[in-house]
């Protein structure tokens, strides 16, 4: 469990992150959705440690991430994994030594036991046969699931995604949603993904918290989204003509 | 304002040197991205150094025989200009500043690229010492194969002077006299140190323009380009203290 408490971040005089306070569940995918601009990667990044916040605390299962000494804070990143909007995947190497990575930095199994991890990972997302190809070479939806590999070749407690939709059809983000959550659930992590697509929304949000101008303006999960009063809220998920008729559906 | 940001920007590059000098994680990874740097960095530019020098080695030695030797200077002369030249200047500091040109842009661009497109995050995030990781093998990579290709650009410089005399410009006997004439080993090291300094300062002041740059391709160009210009300069001012310091 990760919980965020009276987090603020600010850059020079702009302050994007104010008081934020939030729980993210174990085994559960939690969801940070907003609007462009409205503070949720810059949330993410002090949550990963990318970002030093200006004030409040982070704590991993009760471990204030903020306060740990420069060690501890690699031995507990080292429990975590991330997949960037970008894949952010190491354009010099291929899929397999992609995945391999992590394994081959902090591993002590032999050659042979982190190979066969890496193609193990491979075939969790669908990839087996990828091996050999490089980054370059394949499509965005399959480098977000090399991404998704290397995230896991560890067995993270935490996983981390950023925009993991971004820039993909609505059928292949349906594939990473599935991906994620299936994932989430078979090895129990705390997995955070930021994203303003709805349709992940409405798919995998077990617990959901609305970020707006960078205050967190509301939390629950998908059942109660749809009937929020949250006006903010609202304007949010029902920008989209779809979702506008779908309520109307529904009422 | 100049001196305030050049003394920020040092004291972040020593910074940066101060998480990059540290004891590898894996030395299994460390070798295999050290491997790759050598080749990168020293093996692939062997081709480029031996054909610069040796064009330099015959022009050297054409232009001294054509435009400086006189019947008051000993025959040996050219091939004597010609050794001297290649050994004291040209395959140390000339060379790596064409070098800069070439693997310093090579360095900031990677290193740039893998920065705006969040692999450095990716790294520092899997907890990995990504400084230490990308450019301490560059820069041990560097410094043991530039003393190499400054040894290759004189070797090559004097092989394109022997072209000259076989095109008869000078006589294949006064070169070897000059190149041998009143020989000293030392200038040779002192090429090798030069070098060794100058290597440094090539992979570390690219690895840092490249590390630090924020944005998209337009800063990676330029961050190229100021790697390649900072590391030009900080060449040029090693230089005029280490010559005399070493001779």
């Amino acid at each position: 469990m990760i919980e965020i408490k009276h987090l603020y971040k600010s850059f020079e005089d702009r302050e994007v992150l104010k008081d934020i306070n939030a729980v993210f569940e174990e085994g559960k995918t939690n969801l940070i959705i907003g609007q462009s601009g409205s503070g949720k990667t810059v949330l993410m990044k002090n949550i990963v440690g990318l970002f030093e916040p200006d004030k409040g605390e982070i704590l991993y299962d009760g471990r204030d991430f903020v306060k740990m000494t420069k060690r501890e804070k690699v031995l507990i990143r080292r429990e975590m994994g991330m997949i960037f909007q970008s894949a952010a995947l190491f354009d010099s190497m291929s899929v397999l030594e992609n995945v391999m990575f992590p394994l081959d930095m902090f591993s002590d199994k032999n050659e042979a036991d982190r190979i066969k991890r890496a193609k193990f990972c491979l075939d969790r997302v669908n990839l087996a046969g990828a091996e050999e190809k490089f980054p370059g070479e394949i499509s965005g939806g399959m480098q977000k699931r090399v991404a998704i590999a290397r995230a896991i070749a560890l067995n993270p407690k935490y996983l981390f995604c950023d925009e993991p939709n971004s820039g993909l059809d609505p059928k292949t983000s349906l594939v990473i949603d599935d991906l994620i959550h299936s994932i989430t659930e078979e090895y129990k992590m705390t997995t955070i993904i930021n994203t303003h697509d709805m349709n992940s929304v409405m798919g995998i949000g077990e617990n959901i918290i609305y970020i707006c101008e960078g205050r967190m303006e509301w939390q629950g999960n998908k059942d109660q989204i749809m009937t929020s009063t949250n006006e903010r809220l609202n304007s949010f998920i029902f920008a989209s003509d779809l979702f506008r008729k779908v309520k109307e559906a529904n009422s | 304002m100049f001196i305030v940001n050049f003394l920020s920007a040092f004291g972040r590059y020593l910074m940066l040197m101060g998480r990059t000098f540290s004891i590898p994680e894996r030395w299994r990874m460390f070798l295999k991205q050290y491997i790759k740097e050598l080749t990168q960095l020293g093996v692939d530019s062997i081709g480029i150094v031996l054909l610069i020098s040796f064009f330099i080695g015959a022009v050297i030695c054409i232009q001294i025989k054509l435009n400086i030797a006189s019947p008051w200077m000993p025959n040996f002369t050219t091939g004597y200009t010609t050794r001297e030249i290649m050994v004291l200047e040209f395959s140390s500091s000339i060379m790596c500043l064409i070098l800069s040109g070439k693997v310093g842009s090579n360095i900031a661009s990677e290193i740039g690229t893998m920065r705006v497109t969040q692999q450095i995050d990716a790294l520092e995030i899997m907890g990995v010492n990504s400084a230490s990781f990308l450019i301490l093998p560059k820069i041990m990579g560097l410094m043991t194969m530039i003393p190499c290709l400054v040894v290759f650009s004189m070797a090559a410089g004097f092989v394109g002077a022997y072209a000259s005399a076989l095109v008869g410009i000078v006589s294949v006997d006064d070169l070897t006299i000059g190149l041998q004439h009143d020989f000293r080993q030392w200038f040779i090291w002192m090429s090798m140190i030069k070098s060794f300094v100058f290597a440094f300062i090539i992979a570390s002041v690219s690895s840092f323009y490249g590390y630090t740059v924020e944005g998209g391709s337009f800063d990676v160009g330029k961050a190229s380009t100021d790697a390649v210009v900072r590391s030009s300069m900080l060449i040029l001012f090693a230089d005029i203290f280490l010559t005399p310091l070493l001779s």
